[in-house]
Formats: structure tokens, sequence, C-alpha cells
């Protein structure tokens, strides 16, 4: 706390997507909120903010979360990964490029917290089946496509 | 599956390019509303009530002005006060006074979580802390949070200046806002003649568009009174109006961009956050972001109204429908409207009934203002039509499609509201369910010990809107094509109506680059919604296609100096039809275009497009001992006309079962005695996750409509009307009871087993 | 003669039947044939010299975005109807 009973904002070194920054978090906010609002990167969506629909989702060394669960200060020193990592200069990753060919995607507000919670799973278990696939993504909410395409463009990306 | 009645070859459309859009999705660079940053900006926070009704005696902002990184603070004294007489029954035609109270109330509140006042803040969390400073005094009164409730005598009053119009006379101190009826034949008459007739009144709770994005506005308002507004919506020129309205400002003084959007489904075609972030910015001089969190989203956005809905249907001795009884009760939230009629288009929609009549009763209650949920009221009416059918096959052991197809509506069947159809596709959709393979499989009843499984099939109807859309083509040098609209893009029509251009002109989908644009670059669009985009737009996407090449041929005809009649264009390439030296590409007439650039509009106002048609089949499981019912099979079964994009169109129908399939099961408002919504966050308002449902199998069926060129017909909204009554009687197939209230829960279905024991 | 259905709120403050005739080249010229028939139903169906908002004129099964200037030729039915929406 400084004089005026303010509470102060707190230093943090960390790295997101491979770029190592130091940024300035106020202690009460999420890091949902450090990403889209300090950071600047708003590919990682609020859907309903407690942890209940997945659109939030990023890895936090190599574990994914729901980002609005997580106090931004907690990321010091370690690596953070948004959907904004996926691709790269040699283009995109074949999870993005199988929603595209799928038809994975309607409105696409969820489609970011599915991209990174599939590639969490395609990271451990190369092959997963269709049963796997919907057990790891149950805590990814779409409310437009009924998961169908979502499923398919997964094990599309797997092979 | 797609099955092409008319087996027309087309190069584009059919296909399934990837979606324009789509690469800034995957990628998290597309700009949603909440995503958008200003320079400046400041945050807006409201205020909401926490009772479902009560009178605002004293609301005090100060302590709110006075806190430090407070901008600005405004309340409904800040807005125009509204006075219109109130208008028709139609969503057209709704109140102005009752459109502003909703987006802030005046002196009374409607609904737990209805706007009082809002605050624009330096940041989030100091407008949060902002709106807690504002004292509000409130006379509580008794709220009603059912038809039955509402409709009682003695119940109290929500609006008391209002006058309800029952059957044509004017009513006041009613919660009856509407109460219509139509007419066909002489149904007393026909019942009297009925071998059977069959009965079945359904309850219905009220249930969420659960659209993953929350309400956005941002905001500025200038020196000029002139006000930009971002915001996710599904009709940017929609809001438009209905911002014009509430702050008594021309239309052409507002420009609404519209951002990308997080879903709908008819929830974002109302305003809600555009006037309070408008008059905010007025006051603090700077732009203004607001937001919804997800708790607001659920207590107060329009959900789908809950409510009654009874039907009765008489049958001859052979099985032909003689006559059909609905009354039809439908919460509109704390102001009308409620869809009913509507409701009394779809509900006897799919038979051929001689004589018809309904009673329809739009209520008023203390809840959120109904919006409309993908083909508004018609799955509450079809899970009670489609259960009375079932009860007669039932009883007298019909085959559920055999029947269904006595009865079929068809081409010159007169609907209930009067008109007869023209071409229509549901006996196309009756017959490809007969020979799908899930009808066609064989269903083990008793799979496992205490797991029963049962299949339900039914019926159901949309009608699709077309109105107004505009579209502008521009032809680049290097032959691509620029395409500018109007329509939100909700789910891929952006590469639905470029791809209706580039079947026009004979080039690849990729080579029209379609973009959504605001209100001031583009003549007027209806909204995204009514299943109008990829028919109405669309529509307009052709016509300015046709005139683009009108344009390549005249400047053909102008720099080959011969008469344009001489002139051909096909696929790209322009020729002499004469002179087969005189050749060139797209391309080449573009990069020389003697006379200015190539370029076109067009715009459309329609009709309704023909409607659209589906059948459901349910296979589920049952867990006698836990009441917990699985999905094991599906299959949607729709005509649409002419599916465009296929993947989009089996995503419309996927998505939409899978709401149907939430609806049906799981989904519904839980409130308690002081009407507050108790379930307000996505853990218990329980919609469908990827563990509850199946691989969802589609079947295309293509009747064309005869109002289309493609033969397109609105495709979003049917999907969601059949799933209820197919999992309806897939239960009572399952377990020998009926269900007759939504959401078929477990706990619902133990109660009914034990019932039965 | 083209048949011509009113809605039963109208029907029923008007005393008019389900089933009615009447003629015009277009749809102004028809719904003054109306009110000669029946006075007062043209301030049901029109105001401002256009259709009522939230009033709907569909022809043989065609919903008329024209409005009154809609020319009638070779109808058979014309409903008049609230006009309906969606989402």
């Amino acid at each position: 706390m400084n004089n005026q009973g303010k509470v102060k904002k707190v230093a943090i070194s960390t790295t997101i997507n491979g770029e190592e920054m130091e940024i300035l978090v106020d202690p009460y906010i999420s890091l949902l909120e450090t990403l889209r609002e300090i950071v600047g990167i708003t590919g990682t969506k609020e859907g309903c903010n407690d942890g209940n629909c997945g659109a939030c989702t990023v890895s936090i060394d190599g574990r994914i979360v729901d980002s609005c669960l997580v106090l931004g200060v907690e990321v010091e020193g370690k690596k953070i990964e948004t959907v904004e990592g996926m691709a790269t200069s040699e283009g995109l990753h074949p999870l993005q490029q199988a929603f595209l060919e799928e038809a994975a995607l309607q409105c696409g507000i969820c489609t970011p917290g599915f991209l990174v919670s599939a590639k969490a799973l395609l990271d451990n278990e190369p092959k997963p089946s269709e049963e796997r696939i919907r057990h790891w993504l149950a805590g990814n909410l779409c409310r437009c496509t009924g998961y169908d395409k979502i499923v398919k463009a997964v094990k599309k990306a797997s092979n | 599956m797609v099955l092409d009645v008319n087996k027309k070859k087309y190069k584009v459309i059919g296909t399934r390019p990837i979606r324009h859009d789509g690469y800034d999705k995957v990628t998290g660079r597309a700009q949603y509303g909440a995503d958008l940053k200003l320079p400046g900006m400041l945050i807006g926070a409201v205020l909401r009530s926490p009772h479902a009704h009560a009178r605002i005696k004293n609301l005090d902002t100060t302590d709110a002005e006075k806190m430090d990184g407070v901008f600005a603070v405004m309340t409904a004294k800040d807005l125009p006060r509204l006075t219109d007489a109130e208008r028709g029954n139609s969503e057209e035609s709704g109140s102005e006074k009752h459109l502003s109270e909703n987006v802030m109330a005046f002196d009374k509140v409607l609904y737990k979580g209805h706007v009082v006042a809002a605050v624009a803040a330096k940041d989030q969390n100091t407008a949060l802390e902002a709106v807690k400073k504002i004292k509000v005094e409130y006379q509580i009164l008794k709220s009603v949070t059912n038809v039955d409730q509402a409709m009682a005598p003695g119940a109290p009053i929500l609006l008391e200046d209002f006058s309800g119009d029952h059957l044509g006379k004017k009513v006041r101190k009613t919660n009856i806002a509407a109460h219509v009826r139509h007419n066909v034949g002489d149904v007393d008459a026909a019942f009297k003649k009925a071998e059977l007739i069959i009965e079945k009144e359904v309850n219905m709770q009220t249930v969420h568009q659960g659209y993953i994005e929350p309400h956005n506005a941002t905001a500025v308002w200038d020196e000029e009174d002139r006000i930009k507004v971002w915001t996710s919506t599904q009709g940017a020129f929609d809001v438009r109006d209905s911002v014009s309205k509430v702050l008594g400002l021309g239309v052409s003084r507002i420009r609404v961009t519209p951002m990308e959007i997080g879903g709908g489904f008819g929830g974002k075609i109302p305003i809600y956050l555009e006037p309070i972030a408008a008059v905010l910015s007025k006051k603090s001089r700077r732009p203004v972001k607001a937001m919804m969190n997800r708790t607001d989203v659920f207590d107060a956005t329009g959900p789908g109204p809950g409510g009654k809905v009874k039907v009765k249907i008489g049958i001859d001795s052979k099985g032909k429908m003689l006559a059909a009884y609905a009354d039809i009760r439908l919460e509109a939230g704390g102001y009308p409207e409620a869809f009913i009629e509507a409701a009394a288009k779809c509900v006897f929609s799919c038979y051929e009934i001689p004589s018809m009549r309904i009673d329809a009763y739009d209520v008023l209650v203390n809840k959120a203002s109904s919006a409309p949920y993908r083909a508004p009221a018609s799955p509450q009416v079809a899970f009670a039509t489609e259960t009375v059918v079932d009860e007669i096959c039932l009883q007298k052991k019909f085959d559920p499609i055999d029947f269904r197809l006595m009865n079929v509506a068809t081409k010159g069947t007169r609907t209930a509201l009067g008109p007869k159809y023209r071409t229509i596709g549901l006996q196309e959709c009756l017959e490809a369910a007969k020979n799908s393979d899930q009808w066609k499989s064989r269903l083990d009843s008793k799979p496992s010990s205490g797991k029963k499984r049962g299949r339900g099939i039914a019926s159901g109807y949309w009608f699709n809107i077309g109105f107004k859309s505009s579209v502008n083509l521009a032809l680049n040098s290097d032959g691509i094509v620029s395409l500018t609209e109007g329509s939100t893009d909700i789910g891929g029509t952006r590469a639905s109506i470029a791809m209706q251009a580039a079947e026009v002109l004979g080039i690849p989908a990729e080579n029209i680059r379609p973009t959504v644009v605001d209100t001031d670059s583009i003549g007027h669009t209806d909204v995204t919604g009514g299943s109008r985009t990829t028919y109405a737009t669309g529509y307009a996407a052709y016509k300015a296609a046709y005139k683009l090449i009108d344009e390549i041929i005249e400047k053909a005809a102008l720099k080959w100096d011969i008469n344009k009649n001489d002139v051909e264009y096909s696929d790209g390439v322009i020729k002499s039809k004469t002179d087969s030296a005189l050749t060139m590409t797209i391309q080449e007439i573009a990069s020389d275009s003697p006379g200015g650039p190539i370029v076109s509009s067009a715009s459309v106002d329609l009709e309704e497009a023909g409607g659209g048609f589906a059948v459901h089949i349910v296979d589920l499981e049952i867990d006698e001992e836990t009441g917990k019912t699985d999905v094991v099979n599906y299959t949607a079964i729709q005509d649409v006309g002419k599916a465009i994009h296929p993947s989009y169109v089996e995503g419309q129908m996927q998505g939409g079962a899978a709401q149907g399939i939430g609806w049906a099961l799981n989904e519904e408002y839980f409130m308690s005695d002081d009407g507050v919504m108790l379930n307000s966050s996505y853990l218990d308002y329980r919609m469908p996750i990827s563990l509850d449902l199946p691989m969802i199998n589609t079947i295309i069926v293509e009747v064309p409509s005869e109002e289309h060129p493609f033969g397109v017909r609105g495709v979003g909204e049917p999907p969601i009307v059949p799933p209820i009554p197919a999992i309806g009687n897939a239960i009572t197939n399952a377990l020998g009871l009926r269900l007759l209230s939504t959401p078929m829960k477990p706990s619902r279905i133990i109660e009914a087993l034990k019932k039965e024991n | 003669m083209i048949k011509v259905f009113l809605p039963y709120k109208i029907r029923e403050i008007l005393d008019v039947p389900v089933e009615i005739e009447a003629e015009g080249t277009n749809l102004r010229g028809l719904i003054d044939y109306l009110e000669n028939m029946y006075p007062g139903v043209k301030n049901q169906l029109v105001e401002d010299d256009k259709l009522r908002p939230g009033m709907s004129a569909v022809i043989d099964g065609r919903t008329t975005r024209l409005g009154l200037i809609q020319k009638l030729e070779n109808v058979s039915e014309i409903h008049f109807l609230p006009a309906i929406a969606g989402g």
C-alpha cells in the first residue's frame, strides 16, 4: 500500500507467446484482464468471468487454465501461450487450418479458447479418440456449432 | 448428405471454400465489440435494480459523481421523455416509450436487473465501485413470474398506463398485452365429426439464447451532436433507428459500426447499452465503452419466452386431421411482446387441417423483456402439437412418419393465418427421414440393466423474412471484386453472400472480398436474423453482380468501339460475339477502364422466402435410477431450398439442434418467489457441453424456393424447433410415460417414473 | 373479383364475413372498394396513406413489400395479416 491507502501496482516479469516482457499490474485483476487491457492482446475472450465457459483459456507453462480465475500477478516468471502464439511465420497451426477447413466456427468467439485447449491435448496425446476429445474439451462452451465440426477438426489436425 | 431435388449444377454454389473472415477469427485478430480500444476511452457501468417489481422513490447519484476517477453519471432524466401511443403488436412497431424505459427505467422497475443509472469512469473497477455509491430508494411491489400468476385476478399490474388489445378492445389495468385470434373453417362443427380427439397442454420454462459473448457498446458523442457507435449487434441499422428514437436525434446523426459478434440468435437484435454509452460520452466528452457481465446477460437481456401451450387435434376414422385448436400463452417479460403472431403462424404449420382456431395471449411478467430466440415461439408451440401428434400415433398405432405424410402441409395448403403455401419441402423431408440410416436402424430398447432407450421424431417450421438489403461491388485492377454489405456475419454469411456474387460472375469465391461495413457506407440493410441473410443480402449481391456485368460490357464496348450488344461476358472473360480477335479478361478491363472504375450497386426489399421445414430423429438412453438422459444418435433433416455453402448450412442445423436439446433436457430459469433468477451463471444454467452430444447427422434437402434465383430458403431457425418434441416423444417411447414440461430434466423423469410405479 | 380475408379482430369490430370479394387495379384501389362495402375498414388498414405498421398484405401467398402501390393482376386471394419478423 502507498501513503494514500491505495493498493500499488506490482511489476511482473513474464513470457507471453515467446516474448519476454515486464508489465505493471494491479494485484486484484485477473490474467484475462491483464492480457486484454495491460498487454493489449484481445484474442483471449471473456464469456462469463467465473470459470465456466473456457473462452478465456490460455496455457501457463504448458497447462491450460481459465485465465479469468488466475490473477495477473500469479504469472511472475511463467510462460504464457495464447491463441496469438499458435501461428508462426511458417503458417497456421494445423488446428487453426483444420478449424477453417472443417467450418468448425460460426461466430468464432469461443474459437481461441478451443484452439488453445485442443493444442494442449494434441501436444500430449497425438491421436486422441472422439470420446477423449469431447472429454478434454468439456470445459469449453460453444453455443453455435453443437461441437460436431469442432471435434472433427481436432481429429483432422491430429492426423 | 445433400439431396438436391432439381439437380442443377453450379460452379461455386454448393462448394465449401474457407470463409473470408476465417483467418482473422482463428488467429485472434478479429475485433469483437469488447476488443475495441479508443484513445481516452472511459469504461461505463450500470446500476441495476435488485428487485423484480418496484417503484423508484428516490435516486441519489451525488456520491458517485464526487468520486475520484468518475467522469459522468446518468439517469433516465438524461433521456428525452417519449410518449407515443401504443402501436401494433409486432416487432416492427413496438412502443418507443417502452424501448426507452427498457434501456433505463424512469419511475418503475419491471425486472431484476432493470437498469436505473450508469457511470463512466477511468477503468472498470472504478466504474463498478462508483455504481455502488448510487443510492436508490425502492418501494417494492408484488411480482409475477409466469403466465398463470400474471393473468390471475388481482395480479399486480406491470404497465399501469398501458392498454392491452384484447381482440380489438382496449383494456386497461391488465397484464395481457394482447389477445389475438385466428380462425379458419368451423372448428366446433369439425370437432363434433372427429373420431378421436387428443388434447395436451405443455408448460415451458424461460430460456436464454446463451451466446458466449456478453453485450457491449462503445460510443463517441461529438461537438456537432453526431454520434458514433460500435457494437456487437445483429443489425447496425436497427441499432441506428432505435438509438435515434431513444435519444430523439435524426438517424443520419448516428453512425453504427457493427463489430464482429459472438453469437446472437436473436438476442442481439434489441438495444441495451448503446444509448447509455452515448449519453455518458456526451456528458464526459470522452469515448465510453460499456460491457455486460454474464449475470447481467441472464438477468436483464431478453430471454426466450416461457409459457403454456394447449393443443387439441381431432382426426377422422382414417387418420385425417379435421380440426385443431390452440391456446397459446407466452411471457412477454416487462414489456410487450412475446411473438404470439409467430406462434399462431407456426403451431399447425406442418399439417393440412381444414378447420383451425388459435387464441394467443401476450402476457407481461416481471422478467427481462423477451427477445427473439431463434424461431421465436415456434419451439414452444411445436412441443404441444408434435406431442399431440405422437399421442395420436401411439393410440391408433399409426407409423409416426406415415401419419404425418397423410396430413402433410404442401403447396396450396391453407395455413392457419389464411394464405396458402407456395412451394414447400416438408413432404420431401419426411420421406428423407423415412429413408435415413437412423430411422432404418434397429433400436435396442433395453441396452443394459437399468437403462432404457427410445426413439422420437418431430417436425418443425419457420418462415423467413425478406426485407431490405443493399450490396456494393467494385472491380479491382487485379480482377478481384470488393463486395461491401451491411449484414453482420454471425455464422458464415459473408462467405455465402460472396459465393452468390461469384456464381453470377463466374469467378472463384476467393476472388470476391466481402466486408461488413457501417451504416454510413452502405444502403439500408435489415437485421441478420429471421433467416434472411443468405436469402436477401445474397439476392442483392446477385443483382449487383449482374449490374457489374452490364458495366463491364459497356466499358468493353467503349474500349473496342463496338456496339455493346456485340459484347458478351462469361466467367471473367469478355468477348466480341462477332470478332474473335477481340477478347480480354476482367483484370485487363479493370486496369484500363474508360470513363471510370467499374462499380455497381443493388438493393432489395423482399417478401418471405417460402419457409423452411425440419424433421429431427433422436435416440435417447435413459438411466432409470438417476434420470440422466444421453443423446445416443441424432439426425437433423431440413429443406434449405439451396445450400450455398453446405458446411455452414450443416452448422446451422447442428447448432440449432444443440440448442433445442439443451432446452429440452436442462435449460431453465430458476426463479425465487420474489422474481429473482437464482441460476444466472453458466454453471447452473446448464447448456450442452461437448460431452452431452453425439455427432449430429445432417441431411440437407433442397426443394428450391420460388422467391430466390438459386432457390435459397432461410436455414438458421427451423432446426431449433423439432428437438424438444422429438426428445419428449423419445422419452415416451423409452419409458411409456409422457412429460409435458420443459426441461425434461433427471428429477422430472425420476418423479414421473415413481408416479407410474 | 378477388377474395379478401381480413384479420379476425377487424372482422369482429366491423362485423365483416370471413371471406369477402373486392376489386382494384392496385392495393389502394382495392382498400377503397372495401371501404365502400364496410365503412371503417380503411382506417383499420391504412395510416398516413400507407399500410399501417404491423399490417401486411399477402397476395396469393406472397407478402407484398410495395404496400398500397402494389399492382393487382391475376390475383385470387389477398390476406391482410399482422406483420411478423424473426430472430
